[in-house]
């Protein structure tokens, strides 16, 4: 990884050092930023009343005293549970989030991988938080337990087909895997010869924006799709026998993830790291790169969140039908006529 | 068991014996779950014993009396002013409302009538108890269904209500403020101004649930024609209040009852919906607040002057006898059978609370349904722990 064109060379275990710091940082700071920003104020402010007010200014040290008081719990673990699935299952959803944030990009130089199968590898790991789920679910050796790792499996495995096809007209239309070159083809791109703002695939692309807006919502189990951790029916599904730090992972994983697929929704149909003005090549996206998506994703996550306290859940059944019976043609007649419009013009 | 119960039977006994083909051929095996009693939706400690097959509810049965404080019981040791302490404890989000029928049975048996302004108070508070109580309900609802932010606005408009209620009797949630022969105390300076801006407070809440939780696709898919129960079995099973209103049967004690509210007075309306389903109850209930607004706006405008304690005893005896008032309470019928043997205590008193009939449907109409759609119904069905168990 070259960093910010600093022109030096750097040795192997130091760019692992950089690169680790980095990516933590990557998915502990939109996870953070979701948290206090979205779930504790908006949704307070939603709510009619104020979120925590005491810990720091207007509650901002709120997240700490929360992850020293996770940090402080007892670890338990339920009698029959199997111990080495329940304590493996935490990780194994985060590290469906760490391996995620790899094909971002921030900038023209600023990226951990830069392969050509990019947006494959994404829609691929972000499928393997479903066998950490049902590891929970089934580890916890608990009915509620069960019922929501079952639900989750059935709803995640659902919600990967639409997700992936509608990824599939944004890679049409840019004309490769590559989330790099994804976003330089926004970029670089033109609305019928006038290349003022680039092209952001919103504007071709905007059924496809809304079916990933709702898969997304159904991948990260967030209301109205949140039956796998239904509190009021099945307490919290497969999180309910968690406690202290494990459950402080799912809940990480959960924001962090949530932050990551607003930032892929904008990488694939915002533009990415770029704003309109400014060549693309330009050293300067290296340094407001990172920021501009940051700002992105933080619109993109507000439409997400904004959802999440606003509409009530499906049923079961209900979610499976919205799955196949709408969101799957939609994106297939998408597909085609993506297709379509790219031969003609 | 109309032609539509008994088709709904039949189809669902030949479901099962499909399903327990399928059974046999893959060998699965049915599981049983405790909702409760301690379960987020049962908020309070209802226990019910869920036969699951797959996500299907198999056979579902209550098992009640978790919170069972015996208050048939201590009702026999305490002198009459003192048993509205306890009964306003049974449904406890519309307190007033539990002390008003017992009143009403002791006036009863001692031949007194509260005067006019009294009575007017009387139903005031009445009606306020139970848009505290229903407004409740409507956030309610939606949070079992996940909606989150519903619930707050609902406290936050209740607490203007309780506001009101508190000014006149001193007590947020137990006001114990009924007495035999009238109420405790006159309306306080300003009250009735307060009130009127409280009440364009609670309609403007109903108008914002109408557009955020019935207008709600999604609240719609999940409710209607979920939980669908007929006026007969309804009636059967002794469901009352917008519980059978909402199944088409046009019944209200308010105006059917006759009893010393003044109900009768006024110029609202009965709101009954023919589906009987989830969404019907809630609609109905809604409508009922508003019309409750309605009728607390006519009391204020409308209240006469006069006393508000007709002449009675200091120490109260009741005279030898027996008396069954019933009034429609929040959460439905409630009634109060008090035997009396002309001394300070009552000699037994039964209680017939609206929650434990509300909820004794719940094996028949959770067969068949979805887990998702048990906690709707459920909820749809609004009972009290409290007043279940008493």
């Amino acid at each position: 990884m070259t960093v910010f064109n600093l022109a030096i060379e750097l040795a192997y275990w130091q760019q692992t050092v950089i690169r680790s710091v980095l990516g933590l940082v990557a998915v502990l700071l939109p996870a953070g930023t979701l948290v206090y920003l979205y779930l504790f104020k908006m949704m307070s402010f939603m709510q009619s009343r104020l979120g925590p007010m005491e810990a720091g200014p207007y509650g901002s040290l709120q997240l700490l005293a929360e992850v020293g008081k996770f940090l402080q719990k007892e670890d338990l673990f339920p009698r029959d549970a199997d111990r080495v699935v329940f304590k493996a299952a935490p990780f194994v959803v985060l590290a469906s989030t760490f391996l995620l944030v790899l094909v971002l990009p921030a900038g023209p130089d600023a990226w951990f991988i830069n392969i050509d199968t990019g947006v494959f590898l994404a829609l691929a790991v972000s499928s393997i938080s479903v066998i950490g789920i049902l590891m929970a679910g089934w580890g916890s050796a608990s009915k509620y337990s069960l019922i929501g790792g079952l639900r989750a499996a059935g709803q995640l495995v659902a919600y990967e087909l639409p997700l992936v096809l509608a990824v599939m007209g944004v890679v049409i239309q840019a004309g490769t895997l590559n989330v790099q070159e994804i976003v330089l083809a926004q970029a670089n791109g033109e609305i019928f010869g006038w290349g003022g703002i680039g092209n952001p695939f919103i504007i071709t692309q905007f059924l496809g924006f809304m079916i990933f807006l709702v898969a997304i919502q159904a991948e990260l189990t967030q209301p109205p799709f949140d039956m796998p951790v239904a509190e009021s029916e099945i307490v919290t599904g497969y999180l309910t026998e968690y406690t202290g730090m494990r459950f402080l992972l799912f809940f990480i994983g959960e924001f962090a993830t949530a932050g990551i697929f607003s930032a892929l929704a904008a990488t694939f149909f915002l533009g990415g790291w770029y704003i309109p003005g400014l060549d693309p090549t330009d050293n300067l996206f290296n340094l407001i790169g990172p920021l501009v998506l940051v700002g992105k994703m933080l619109l993109v996550s507000f439409l997400i969140f904004w959802f999440r306290f606003t509409y009530p859940r499906f049923r079961e059944d209900q979610l499976q039908q919205l799955a196949w019976k709408v969101l799957v043609p939609l994106s297939l007649v998408n597909i085609v006529a993506t297709g379509v419009l790219k031969v003609i013009f | 068991m109309n032609s539509e119960a008994s088709t709904q039977q039949l189809s669902y006994i030949a479901n099962q014996a499909s399903d327990a083909r399928v059974n046999i051929e893959l060998e699965t095996e049915g599981m049983t779950l405790n909702l409760g009693p301690q379960h987020p939706a049962t908020h309070g400690t209802l226990r019910i014993i869920v036969r699951l097959d797959g996500e299907q509810v198999v056979s579902a049965e209550p098992v009640m009396g978790y919170m069972h404080r015996g208050y048939e019981k201590l009702t026999e040791v305490r002198t009459y002013p003192q048993v509205t302490t306890l009964v306003n404890r049974i449904d406890w989000l519309g307190s007033f409302a539990n002390e008003v029928p017992f009143i009403l049975a002791a006036e009863r048996l001692m031949e007194v009538e509260a005067p006019a302004r009294a009575q007017w108070i009387r139903t005031a508070l009445f009606e306020l108890s139970r848009i505290a109580n229903v407004v409740l309900f409507l956030g309610d609802m939606a949070v079992q269904l996940g909606a989150t932010t519903p619930v707050f606005y609902a406290f936050r408009d209740r607490e203007f209500v309780l506001n009101q209620i508190e000014s006149v009797t001193g007590g947020r949630f137990h006001p114990n403020f009924d007495r035999i022969g009238g109420i405790k105390d006159d309306l306080p300076k300003g009250w009735i101004q307060e009130t009127k801006d409280v009440l364009v407070r609670i309609h403007s809440f109903c108008e914002e649930m109408e557009d955020l939780v019935v207008g709600n696709e999604i609240f719609q898919t999940r409710t209607r024609g979920i939980g669908i129960i007929p006026a007969d079995t309804g009636l059967a099973y002794g469901l009352s209040g917008a519980n059978i209103r909402s199944s088409g049967v046009d019944w209200d004690l308010r105006r059917d009852g006759g009893v010393g509210l003044i109900h009768d007075q006024l110029d609202w309306k009965v709101w009954t919906h023919p589906d009987g389903d989830s969404f019907a109850r809630y609609w109905v209930r809604l409508q009922e607040v508003r019309e409750s607004c309605k009728m607390v706006g006519q009391i204020l405008d409308g209240i006469p002057s006069g006393p508000i304690m007709a002449k009675v005893p200091r120490i109260i005896k009741v005279p030898p006898g027996e008396a069954y008032v019933e009034t429609e309470n929040p959460l439905g019928v409630m009634g109060y059978y008090i035997v009396s043997k002309g001394d300070l205590v009552p000699y037994r008193v039964k209680i017939r609370s609206a929650s434990f009939n509300n909820v004794s449907i719940t094996p028949w109409v959770l067969k068949g349904v979805y887990v998702p759609d048990v906690i709707s119904i459920l909820a749809s069905l609004y009972f009290i722990l409290g007043d279940i168990d008493r």
